[in-house]
């Protein structure tokens, strides 16, 4: 559950905001705080509203209903260059004709500052992004890394009091993403400046946010921390956006304040929980089980289901046979078709070099989860 | 063994190299002749009778030629840098914003690159007889107004098409960067924008000046009996007779255009440097 924090100050306010275009609306009556210090993420398919509502936010666009403040000033109308706000944007949108000393100092330019001070504070951001003594290389001289780190040390040489990263990480490659993902996040502690990014990838997103926003179609389907995102997915299309998820319908059985018991009749099995769904007994809902918090165990011999922890009996677990298995390195996924035909996916972390307990193709096993492994989802 | 030359290897197929040679003395010949008759010792300019510079000392002596010149030049000079404003900013207006009747105007800006000169012609020349007379007796670079007009009425299109072309191959999120870093909106399209179009900026300026200083039909029916251009004046001549006089002037103009173009590709390959470097 949520974990409790400090009070902090509301930074960025936005009300009941709606953009239309023509006759397609992007963002459909959002209404979201973000915090002093965050690192915010809006997280989303492509075509959710995630970049039009940091468009909004940077003055690229104008809501067509709704308002924005920042700082508990109203900038729904102001233009880009009168907001508190940079961004670095996907394209990085480094000046071509500049070189990297001239972007970064572009900013200040503009704000009228004088040489000795552009210099000094331009230097400052270089460093900051661990690019010094590029201050003369030409763009084109640049990697996309480079590039990336130069757009970055442009918009926080400006001291913004929010910093807006659209993709940040989508154009470069997998090895690179993950080393400036810890860089962004080394970078937020630094400066202390309330971030707010814009991604359609789940694991950055994760990886890097204290908080995130799931969008869909427009609106806002959850807000709340990278753990409560995943453990406790508010509905279905969340839990199946935040990385992959079997899921039972089911019909609660029995709710109590400390276990409940869900009868999942397509899989003929009753499922234990170890805390109460606060669902009245009759709805319909959704059982959501995480393939990692599913185990595997061996039926050979006829052996009969084993006793899942925390659990009576006969409850949580399920027969199968293994379809497919493929091997990722760090870990291994099963998919195993349930005797009903359902299929479930299973992931095992490789433990050992190879497998002590060798499940293989073809092979009929037991899928067992603990009392507390499930969550419950009501839509 | 070697390879059998493609279809389309002109420099391995001698029937190919045949007409690649046909073409280029095609299109070179005539200027060669040119060149040649300029210095030829002749009134007749057909046949060879020895080297002289006496043409080019003529042409100089010509206060009318020289004077031809001149306003050529100057027309040429005042219609590229309008025709390079007026015809950025349509560009600019048809690439940035959607309003209504935009692909008429869009339209109406490319009319004078299709219409018959001889039309756009005779358009002007009722204009400035009846719509906006334009003042005679004018000092001298005032009177050459009627046709610094109509000059940029047909270039500044092409400097549209060419400046549009180049602004589909911009980045607006450069334009949304210097706004976001604090730029105004003409601030960020002095810094960003125009950068971006210089080679455009300059192939439209190459193109309008040239268009300018070659073009007769238009010029010819909006020139007063005081604005004589080259060549209005060449045409002239030429109807008395066809002097070395004529290609000697004819030779210099040819080198003139030859170093102005081989000037603007250096910037440009320059520019392009730059960039690399």
């Amino acid at each position: 559950m949520p974990e409790a924090q400090a009070p902090r100050r509301t930074i960025i306010e936005f009300r009941h905001i709606t953009k239309r275009f023509g006759p397609v609306t992007a963002v459909d009556d959002v209404s979201l705080t973000i915090e002093e210090g965050e690192f915010f993420a809006l997280l989303g398919p492509s075509g959710c509203g995630k970049t039009t509502l940091l468009r909004m936010l940077a003055g690229f666009e104008m809501p067509t209903r709704g308002s924005i403040l920042i700082d508990g000033k109203d900038i729904t109308r102001a233009p880009p260059n009168a907001r508190p706000v940079n961004m670095v944007f996907q394209s990085y949108a480094v000046f071509p004709h500049l070189d990297v000393m001239r972007n970064i100092e572009y900013g200040l330019r503009m704000e009228g500052a004088g040489t000795a001070e552009r210099r000094e504070r331009a230097e400052a951001a270089l460093a900051m992004v661990q690019l010094e003594g590029y201050g003369d290389r030409m763009p084109d001289q640049l990697s996309g890394g480079q590039r990336q780190r130069v757009a970055l040390a442009r918009a926080i040489v400006k001291r913004p009091r929010v910093l807006l990263l659209d993709e940040p990480l989508s154009a470069l490659d997998a090895k690179l993403r993950e080393e400036l993902r810890f860089e962004l996040s080394a970078l937020q502690d630094k400066l202390g400046i309330t971030f707010v990014m814009v991604t359609h990838d789940q694991d950055e997103a994760l990886a890097l946010a204290t908080r995130c926003a799931v969008m869909h179609k427009g609106s806002l389907m959850q807000v709340a921390t990278p753990a409560d995102l995943y453990e406790f997915p508010a509905s279905r299309l969340v839990a199946d956006f935040i990385g992959s998820v079997n899921l039972f319908e089911g019909r609660v059985e029995v709710d109590e304040s400390d276990h409940a018991v869900i009868d999942l009749p397509e899989v003929g099995v009753k499922a234990w929980l170890d805390h109460g769904t606060g669902a009245s007994g009759t709805v319909q809902i959704w059982l959501a089980l995480r393939p990692e918090k599913v185990e595997l165990h061996k039926r050979a011999n006829g052996s009969g289901p084993p006793t899942m922890e925390g659990t009576p009996a006969g409850h949580n677990v399920l027969k199968g046979t293994i379809l497919d298995i493929a091997y990722l390195g760090s870990e291994s996924v099963y998919d195993v078709r349930l005797e009903g035909g359902k299929r479930v996916r299973v992931i095992r972390p490789n433990l050992t070099r190879w497998d002590q307990e060798d499940f293989t193709w073809d092979e009929e096993v037991w899928l067992g989860w603990h009392a507390e492994a499930a969550h419950v989802l009501l839509a | 063994m070697r390879e059998k030359p493609g279809l389309l290897d002109y420099g391995r197929r001698w029937p190919l190299r045949l007409v690649m040679a046909a073409v280029g003395l095609f299109l070179y010949l005539p200027l060669v002749v040119l060149v040649v008759m300029s210095f030829n010792d002749s009134k007749r300019t057909t046949i060879w009778r020895g080297f002289t510079l006496d043409w080019y000392a003529a042409v100089f002596r010509d206060v009318e030629l020289i004077q031809a010149l001149v306003n050529s030049l100057t027309i040429a000079a005042l219609s590229t840098l309008l025709s390079l404003g007026l015809g950025t900013l349509a560009a600019i207006a048809l690439w940035r914003f959607r309003f209504p009747g935009r692909t008429l105007v869009q339209g109406g800006f490319a009319l004078p690159i299709v219409v018959p000169e001889v039309c756009m012609g005779v358009a002007l020349l009722i204009f400035f007889a009846r719509v906006m007379p334009w003042p005679m007796g004018l000092p001298w670079p005032l009177s050459l107004g009627a046709i610094v007009i109509a000059h940029v009425a047909f270039s500044f299109p092409f400097v549209t098409v060419v400046v549009r072309a180049r602004l589909a191959s911009f980045d607006r999120a450069q334009e949304e960067a210097a706004r976001d870093l604090g730029a105004g909106q003409w601030q960020a399209l002095r810094d960003v924008v125009i950068p971006h179009l210089r080679p455009a900026l300059l192939a439209g300026a190459l193109l309008a000046f040239t268009l300018s200083l070659d073009d007769f039909v238009i010029t010819f029916f909006t020139a007063g009996p005081d604005t004589v251009t080259f060549p209005v004046k060449v045409y002239s001549m030429v109807r008395f007779s066809v002097t070395p006089k004529v290609n000697a002037i004819s030779t210099m103009l040819l080198l003139f255009t030859i170093l102005l173009t081989f000037l603007a590709l250096r910037l440009q390959a320059r520019a392009e440097a730059e960039k690399r470097v």
